[in-house]
C-alpha cells in the first residue's frame, strides 16, 4: 500500500456506471481521474480504441461530458477541430481531451499527433497505454514491450527492440508539457491532469493502463501489477516541461526487480532468464539517464 | 463588383462571402491557391475564421469534421491524391450528416505523377455520400460555393464543388463578386441543432449495432431525394437576389436535336461551340451540361434527352474495365431505352480536348447506326 501524495478534492464523477469495459480495465480508472481533474467543461475526443466501445452503444454514453468519436488516426487533429470551433464561437474555459489507446497514438495516429504538437494546439492528449491492440484481440503495437506475447508475436516478439519512447518523442516537439502516469498512482495522475489543464498549448500524458485480458493477469490484480511497473523503475513517473525540464515524481523506496513485474503476467511467459537480465539492464540504464537529467538542471 | 479572377480565387471569394468559420487544408496542386488566398483573407482581417494548415489532407477533413460536429461552418479544398487520402473521412462526413463544403479540383492520379485535368478523382468518390456539383466557369464556381453551404446546411449532407484543373483553376475570367449583404441574407449564420454543445453530455458517432445502423443510412439515402427540389429552391432564391442560375443540368439546343452530347465541367463550353457549328451545317445537335452528379439527375436527363435519336457521352475520366463513369451512370438512368449510346473517353491526364475532336465524336455517331464499341477512346496516339 502506498499513501497518496496529493489530495483528490474533486467529488463529481464524469464516468458513470454501466460502461462496457472488461473487468479490471485500467483505462476506466484512468479516465475517471482525468475527468475528475478536468471537470464538466470538457469535450472528449475518442478515436478507434477500446474506448470506442467502452463509452457505450448508441444512444447511450457513460461519460458526463460531450463526446466526439473519430477515425482511428485522427484523435489529435479532431481535438484540434473541436478547439477551433470553440474558439471561433467564443467559448472559453473548455478543456479538449483526446483520449486514445497506444495503437492510435504510437502507430496509426502518430502523424496527426506530431502535427498537433508541432502547431502547439491547445489540447490535452492522453494515451492510455495497454501495450497492444487489445480491442481487436491482442496484436502487437509499437508500444508492446520486449518479450511480450501477443497474437502477432506468438514467439515473444522482437527480441531487443525497446518500446518506442513516446514521452521523449513528444517532449522533443518542445511542447509545454509531457508526462507519464500510472493508474496505480491515481493521485499523481489527477495532479498531472489538473496541471495540464492549467497550461495553454499542447499537453501529453502517457498513462500505463493494464489490460487483464491481454496481459494475462487476473482482473483483480491489474492495479497491483501496474504498481510493480513503477516500483521496478520500468515505468518511471516523470514530467518534461517545455521540452527540456525533467521532473521525476516518484522514487521507489525499495527497488523491486523487473523480473517480479514480468513474472506477474502471463504475457511474459516466453521471456528467458537471459532476456530478463537484459531488460533489467535496459531499465537501469533508462533510469540512470533520467537521474542524470534531473541532476543536470 | 466585377474582378478578373482565376477559378481558385473565385472559390476563395465564395468561401469568404459564406463566412466559413473553420478552414483546414493541406497544399496540393492545382488547389493550393484556394486556401492560400483564404489564409491571406484571414490574415488581412477580411474573414473571421480559424485557418489551420494541418499535416495531411486526411487530417484536414478530420479537423473539419470535428469542428462541424461542434456546430461551426467549415471548409476545405483538395485535389486528386489529397481527395483519395480523405476517402475514409468522406464517409465519416456524410454518415455524420455534417454540412461540410469542399472544393475539389479535378486532377489526374499517379502513376506517373500528373497534375493535369481529369475527373477520375472525384468520380471515384461517388459512393461516399457527398453531393457533387460540377462547375463550368469561374463565375459558376463562386456562386456554387455559396449555394453549396446553403444546400449542405439544409439537407445535412456534405457538398463537393468541383472544377477542372488549370482550365478553370488557373484561368482568369471576369467574375462578379456579389455584395456581402446580399449573401448574408441568402446564407444566414449556421444553426445546427444537432451540433454538440457544452450544455449536454451527448455523443457523436457512438457504436451503432445492427439495430440502428441501417436506419441512419436509409435516412441519408432518402434525404438525397430532397436534394433536387432543395437545390432548385435555393437557386430560385439566389437568382432573385444575385441574378444568376445554372440548373442541375443545362440543356443547350436540345429541343429538336437528333444527337445530344452529355458532358460536365469546362467541356460544356467547347461542346456548345461545336453544337453551334454543326447546326450551321444543318446537323441538328444539342448538348447537356451535367452540374449535379450526386444525386444523379436521371429524371431531368430523360426529359431533356427525349428528342434525341442518338446519345453521346463525353467522359474525361475512366473506370478501367467499365469505361467512362458519366456514361455508366447515363446508361443506368436510361435503362430500357433502345437508343444507341456513344460513350467517348478523351482528355485523360490533361490531354487537350479540342473542338475538332468533339466534332469528330458527333460525326462518328452520324456515320453509323451503332457504336463500334461500348467505350470509344478519342484523341489517342496508337
Amino acid at each position: 500500500m502506498i499513501e497518496p501524495t496529493y489530495a483528490i478534492e474533486a467529488q463529481e464523477e464524469f464516468l458513470y456506471p454501466g460502461h462496457l469495459a472488461c473487468q479490471g480495465c485500467g483505462s476506466t480508472i484512468a479516465i475517471r481521474y482525468v475527468l475528475k481533474a478536468l471537470g464538466k467543461n470538457t469535450v472528449v475526443v475518442i478515436p478507434a480504441c477500446c474506448w470506442s466501445i467502452i463509452a457505450g452503444l448508441f444512444p447511450s454514453s457513460c461519460l458526463g461530458v460531450p463526446l466526439v468519436h473519430t477515425a482511428f488516426e485522427t484523435a489529435a487533429v479532431a481535438a484540434t477541430g473541436v478547439r477551433a470551433a470553440l474558439d471561433i464561437q467564443g467559448k472559453e474555459g473548455v478543456n479538449v481531451l483526446a483520449w486514445a489507446g497506444d495503437g492510435g497514438t504510437f502507430d496509426i495516429g502518430f502523424q496527426a499527433l506530431s502535427g498537433a504538437a508541432e502547431r502547439n494546439e491547445d489540447i490535452l492528449y492522453c494515451c492510455y497505454d495497454n501495450e497492444a491492440y487489445m480491442n481487436t484481440g491482442i496484436q502487437r503495437s509499437s508500444a508492446t514491450p520486449v518479450g511480450a506475447w501477443t497474437t502477432t508475436t506468438p514467439k515473444g516478439g522482437l527480441e531487443d527492440r525497446p518500446k518506442k519512447d513516446i514521452v521523449r518523442i513528444m517532449a522533443a516537439h518542445n511542447i509545454p508539457y509531457a508526462a507519464t502516469a500510472n493508474v496505480a498512482f491515481p493521485d499523481d495522475l489527477y495532479r498531472k491532469a489538473k496541471k495540464a489543464a492549467s497550461i495553454k498549448g499542447m499537453k501529453f500524458i502517457h498513462i500505463l493502463s493494464p489490460c487483464p485480458t491481454g496481459w494475462r493477469i487476473p482482473s483483480s490484480e491489474s492495479v497491483e501489477v501496474a504498481r510493480l511497473a513503477t516500483l521496478s523503475n520500468l515505468f518511471p513517473l516523470y514530467e518534461v516541461e517545455n521540452g527540456s525540464k525533467v521532473i521525476v515524481n516518484y522514487f521507489p523506496p525499495k527497488k523491486v526487480p523487473v523480473a517480479q513485474y514480468l513474472e506477474s503476467q502471463g504475457r511474459f511467459h516466453l521471456v528467458s532468464d537471459e532476456q530478463k537480465k537484459q531488460i533489467q539492464r535496459n531499465v537501469d540504464a533508462y533510469w540512470g539517464g533520467l537521474m542524470k537529467e534531473v541532476k543536470k538542471k | 463588383m466585377k474582378k478578373v479572377l482565376m477559378g481558385n480565387f473565385a472559390a476563395s471569394h465564395g468561401v469568404r462571402l459564406s463566412r466559413a468559420q473553420v478552414i483546414s487544408a493541406y497544399p496540393i496542386t492545382p488547389q493550393t491557391h484556394v486556401v492560400e488566398e483564404l489564409s491571406a483573407m484571414v490574415a488581412r482581417g477580411e474573414l473571421n475564421a480559424k485557418f489551420i494548415k494541418v499535416e495531411s489532407e486526411h487530417s484536414a477533413l478530420a479537423c473539419c469534421i470535428a469542428a462541424s460536429v461542434m456546430g461551426a461552418r467549415v471548409f476545405t479544398a483538395t485535389s486528386s491524391h489529397g481527395l483519395l487520402l480523405m476517402h475514409e473521412l468522406l464517409h465519416w462526413a456524410s454518415g455524420g450528416r455534417l454540412p461540410i463544403v469542399m472544393v475539389a479540383v479535378n486532377r489526374a492520379i499517379a502513376p506517373g505523377w500528373n497534375i493535369w485535368n481529369e475527373q477520375t478523382d472525384t468520380l471515384s468518390q461517388r459512393d461516399t455520400g457527398w453531393i457533387q456539383l460540377y462547375c463550368a466557369s469561374n463565375q459558376e464556381i463562386l456562386d456554387t460555393v455559396i449555394q453549396a453551404f446553403k444546400l449542405a446546411e439544409t439537407v445535412k449532407i456534405p457538398v463537393m464543388v468541383i472544377y477542372d484543373a488549370f482550365i478553370l483553376s488557373h484561368t482568369y475570367e471576369p467574375v462578379d463578386i456579389p455584395d456581402q449583404g446580399l449573401i448574408d441574407t441568402f446564407l444566414p449564420p449556421i444553426s445546427n441543432p444537432e451540433a454538440l454543445t457544452m450544455e449536454k453530455a451527448q455523443a457523436f458517432g457512438s457504436v451503432t449495432n445492427p439495430d440502428f445502423h441501417m436506419e441512419f443510412r436509409m435516412k441519408l439515402h432518402e434525404t438525397y431525394g430532397r436534394v433536387f427540389e432543395e437545390f432548385e429552391k435555393l437557386e430560385e432564391e439566389y437568382s432573385a437576389q444575385i441574378g444568376r442560375k445554372y440548373g442541375i443540368i443545362e440543356p443547350y439546343r436540345c429541343e429538336d436535336a437528333d444527337l445530344i452530347m452529355i458532358t460536365a465541367g469546362s467541356l460544356a463550353g467547347p461542346s456548345r461551340m461545336v453544337v453551334d457549328g454543326l447546326r450551321k451545317k444543318g446537323i441538328r445537335t444539342g448538348r447537356i451540361k451535367l452540374k449535379l452528379f450526386r444525386p444523379f439527375p436521371s429524371e431531368a436527363l430523360r426529359e431533356a434527352l427525349k428528342p434525341a435519336k442518338k446519345i453521346l457521352v463525353l467522359d474525361r475520366n475512366l473506370s478501367p474495365g467499365t469505361g467512362g463513369i458519366f456514361a455508366h451512370e447515363v446508361r443506368a438512368a436510361l435503362k430500357g431505352d433502345t437508343r444507341s449510346i456513344w460513350a467517348f473517353v478523351a482528355g485523360l491526364g490533361g490531354r487537350d480536348i479540342t473542338p475538332d475532336l468533339i466534332e469528330s465524336m458527333f460525326f462518328d455517331a452520324l456515320g453509323a447506326e451503332v457504336p463500334i464499341s461500348e467505350t470509344i477512346f478519342k484523341g489517342v496516339r496508337l
